[in-house]
């Protein structure tokens, strides 16, 4: 067998045993409790710790302490829950202390639901904690990324000492799909950084403080060099059929794939049309878009949202290319057929071939 | 000065000069009078006597304590307000050999860390807990906090604590000792030498105890604040020696240093984490797929416990088998604890875009309610299996093939009604031919253990292919 | 009487908070007029009656304002 059936959550948390996660710290949510009950099966065998906390707010900052420690260490939540662990997530940045955070997105806002939506791309890759900081984010679409960019997300973590944000729709995390893990097997140490008891490490420091103005801008500094080192190191994003692209979809997660059946489609209708998938949502594949909009009339951002990451879209295209939205809520995955139709309405649209004749003034 | 000895100075755990500091780096930057660094020196020294400087990870708290790591010369570590509990679980979960402090004031252990604190005493953390208890919010200059005796005036109660507004106040080492795990509470004073020296004591005691490796113990230590309480140092201690004490009664809470035995984690051997993990080996070769196009996008549903998940589970893992590509989605939550459920499957020679079936073109469905809800949705030409004889009347299709048997009331007569998703499928792969035989039975030897069942769903599944062939000899 | 004990106080690590004189069981202790840099009133031992107890050391609040010291036995 070249590769198994398995759950998108179950391959997640495998991926991060792989990766030489030992410590995982966490708090029951929908849906995203597989991939905790996976770790409280494995880790405690392999000599790691699992523990499920009294709160998110306790999970995170656990993380925080068992980072701190040197362990390679993760959580995974959902919508309400993430909310919770933004605190813990400003105190990582700010002690640039490594943590993988795995989101698997369900409805809200408040209870909201337990239905797939992707409606955390606000509070995770634009902030969500306190201060000046970015989230390093992996947007995953099958199981077998679930699986490779947790794996990635540990080494990005610790290569950057920032929160590593897998950020997954629910549905990616309940569906099964088959996947081959990678042969690597990571063995860690601790970073010579942490503090671990011992009179090596007695003089190591982990802390957010910076009580005058001048040191705190100085650190502040420091990360933001760190998050643009990561745009030209990391970003990562797919493209499929923009060779010829006019009309360009952009979407994430399970999105993406219900985009691919849109563009078979929109071109089977004869429209020209492609696919631009973020994979990294933080670095954002902004120099990509703009890429594209040298040929493409017309950007279509789709979402499990009200339109979210469409801001990014329209920021990185500075106005170079109309940006239309199509998003559904509520755990209502959009169908490839109803993307394609609305399209379709948008190129006959007498509003927006005015706006296309406009901006081709310029 | 010949002859004499040095008797009593700054312990060695002390940095000599405190260079993270600012400025002013040869003095805290507590108060004059002000407790901590009367507990700061405590604390130095039982790390001094008990030889465990360098194990020793120190856990900070935000409140006037944030900065003690400007002091001690062990391992450092600023947690979040209230959370130091939480983060000293970690450390030492991470670092069992290490020697973990947290040390904590009344915001921040008995307000915004109330949670943590209880639950880390009531795991049993082998930590150590000290808790500054001076019945203020210093830093913050001054306001209520849950340990502020009634009446007393802070900067957000103005007229004084009154019960009604703010209730009374909160007796940690009373509450905490109503918990089984603890080993050792003792509240302490430093209201005058000799509750210092028994503090130093109960400081010693307490390092002790996680030293030996016998399980949770806190200190909570009332402490003077001068400067909010608007006090002289000297009025201060009497302040802790006369009203503290009154309201917070010193004394051991609890003591079971005597007959707890030290948990030691038993050494695992990480062992084959890919075998454990149930992780396949891989030979790098995937089964060549069938010569003929297959595209099934098929929607199962029906109720919690007529295995229409397994029933997906079981048809994508024998289309992987098979070669094709697949992927399986369910609806999830409360759904698949009771009543409806279903999943979708895509079964496919080509490579997949989604998983979402959104216009299955076969439908399974296990009874009316599934019916009528993706009926409609189901593409021309494609395949309904009903699990009735007959279809309801406004249930009515003309451009898709029906197969209504009663698959439920089959799988009885076997003996298990259970499997009458098994003589669905049965149906369905002999209508279909997209699945070989080899695989399905393949799949279901992976996921069915147990004989006896597997040997009722291969029953089944037969039966089911009969249906069919009655129907398309 | 005899010396059994001496103090030496760092003065610019003394607040001043006066806690040492207070507990000082044989009462030797007492704040200066003068003020050390950071314009604390610091303590002074008037250098008769020190028993070398110690109490001073535990009861001030700074780590290295005071050392105690005993006439070797």
């Amino acid at each position: 067998m070249p590769s198994q059936l398995m759950k998108g959550n179950e391959a997640l948390m495998k991926g991060a045993i792989l990766a030489g996660c030992r410590a995982f710290y966490g708090y029951p949510i929908t849906p995203a409790n597989e991939i905790a009950e996976t770790a409280a099966l494995y880790l405690p065998q392999l000599g790691g710790v699992f523990l499920q906390a009294e709160s998110e707010v306790a999970a995170i900052n656990m993380c925080y302490g068992a980072a701190a420690a040197g362990a390679r260490v993760m959580t995974a939540s959902s919508g309400p829950g993430i909310s919770l662990m933004q605190e813990g997530v400003s105190y990582l940045a700010g002690a640039e202390l490594p943590c993988v955070i795995a989101d698997l997105m369900r409805g809200g806002p408040g209870l909201g639901n337990i239905h797939p939506e992707q409606s955390d791309y606000f509070q995770v890759v634009k902030g969500g904690g306190h201060g000046c900081y970015r989230n390093l984010v992996l947007a995953p679409a099958s199981v077998q990324e679930m699986a490779e960019l947790t794996m990635l997300a540990f080494d990005l973590a610790e290569e950057y000492r920032n929160p590593v944000f897998v950020l997954a729709d629910g549905c990616v995390g309940q569906m099964m799909e088959p996947v081959e893990f990678p042969e690597v097997m990571k063995v860690t140490g601790a970073p010579e950084w942490a503090v671990t008891g011992t009179a090596a490490t007695r003089h190591n420091l982990i802390h957010s403080i910076h009580l005058e103005p001048a040191d705190l801008e100085r650190h502040i500094r420091h990360l933001e060099t760190k998050y643009k080192r990561a745009g030209r190191e990391i970003l990562r994003f797919e493209e499929w059929r923009t060779e010829d692209a006019e009309v360009v979809l952009v979407g994430y997660g399970i999105v993406s794939r219900v985009l691919k059946a849109a563009v078979e489609r929109l071109r089977r209708r004869g429209i020209a049309a492609g696919l631009l998938r973020p994979i990294t949502l933080f670095p954002f594949p902004s120099a990509a878009l703009r890429r594209l909009s040298a040929r493409a009339k017309l950007f279509v951002t789709v979402e499990m949202s009200t339109g979210q990451m469409v801001e990014d879209v329209r920021l990185a295209l500075e106005g170079r290319a109309p940006v239309e939205f199509y998003g559904r809520v509520g755990g209502i995955i959009p169908a490839a057929e109803e993307v394609s139709d609305f399209v379709v309405r948008l190129l006959t649209l007498p509003q927006v071939e005015e706006e296309r004749a406009w901006m081709a003034m310029f | 000065m010949d002859g004499y000895v040095l008797a009593q100075h700054r312990a060695h755990s002390f940095y000599p000069v405190f260079d993270r500091k600012p400025d002013a780096q040869h003095q805290t930057h507590y108060c004059p009078g002000c407790g901590h660094g009367i507990l700061h020196k405590l604390i130095a020294r039982a790390i001094d006597e008990l030889g465990i400087q360098d194990r020793t990870i120190f856990v900070s708290p935000v409140g006037c304590a944030v900065f003690g790591y400007y002091y001690f010369d062990v391992g450092n570590i600023q947690a979040a307000h209230g959370r130091a509990a939480a983060v000293a679980t970690a450390v030492k979960r991470t670092r069992p050999q290490s020697i973990v402090i947290s040390y904590q004031g009344d915001g921040d252990l008995a307000a915004i860390g109330s949670a943590e604190i209880l639950h880390a005493a009531n795991r049993g953390e082998p930590i150590t807990v000290f808790f500054v208890n001076n019945a203020i919010y210093g830093m913050t200059g001054g306001q209520v906090a849950p340990t502020t005796p009634v009446g007393a005036k802070s900067t957000t109660t103005p007229f004084g604590r009154s019960v009604e507004n703010e209730g009374y106040p909160l007796r940690v080492c009373e509450l905490l000792a109503a918990l089984e795990a603890p080993i050792y509470l003792e509240r302490v004073a430093l209201g005058n030498n000799k509750q210092i020296t028994a503090a130093a004591r109960a400081v010693k005691k307490a390092l002790e105890i996680q030293v030996k490796g016998l399980g949770f113990s806190l200190v909570e230590i009332l402490s003077p604040c001068p400067t909010v309480w608007k006090m002289t140092p000297v009025e201060a201690q009497r302040h802790v020696r006369d009203e503290l004490a009154a309201i917070f009664p010193a004394g051991v809470y609890r003591d079971r240093s005597k007959d707890a035995v030290p948990w030691n984690a038993p050494a695992r051997p990480p062992g084959d984490v890919r075998g454990m993990l149930g992780i396949a080996p891989s030979n790098g070769k995937k089964p060549a797929p069938p010569g003929t196009f297959v595209d099934q996008r098929i929607k199962i549903a029906g109720f919690g416990g007529q295995g229409v998940l397994l029933l997906g589970e079981i048809l994508a893992e024998a289309g992987m088998r098979a070669g094709l590509e697949v992927s399986w989605l369910p609806s999830y939550g409360p759904e698949m604890r009771s009543g409806a459920s279903n999943c979708s499957v895509r079964l496919s020679t080509a490579p997949l875009d989604s998983p979402v079936v959104s216009s299955p073109n076969v439908l399974m469905a296990l009874n009316e309610p599934s019916l009528r809800k993706f009926l409609p949705d189901v593409e021309p030409g494609g395949a309904v299996f009903y699990n009735r004889t007959a279809l309801p009347e406004d249930c009515r299709r003309q451009d898709v093939h029906f197969i209504l048997r009663p698959f439920t009331e089959l799988a009885d007569e076997l003996g298990d009604a259970r499997a009458g998703n098994m003589v669905l499928l049965g149906a369905f792969l002999q209508m279909s031919r997209a699945l070989p035989l080899e695989a399905v039975g393949a799949a279901l030897a992976h996921m069915i253990p147990s004989e006896r069942l597997r040997a009722l769903d291969l029953e089944a599944l037969e039966r089911g292919r009969q249906l069919v062939k009655e129907i398309l000899p | 009487m005899a010396l059994h004990g001496n103090l030496i106080v760092s003065i610019e690590e003394c607040k001043g908070c006066g806690l040492c004189v207070e507990a000082c069981p044989p009462k030797v202790l007492h704040l200066t007029q003068q003020l050390n840099h950071c314009g604390y009133h610091t303590v002074e031992y008037t250098g008769q009656g020190c028993t070398g107890c110690g109490i001073c050391f535990y009861v001030c609040p700074e780590p290295g304002a005071l050392a105690v010291y005993r006439l070797a036995a």
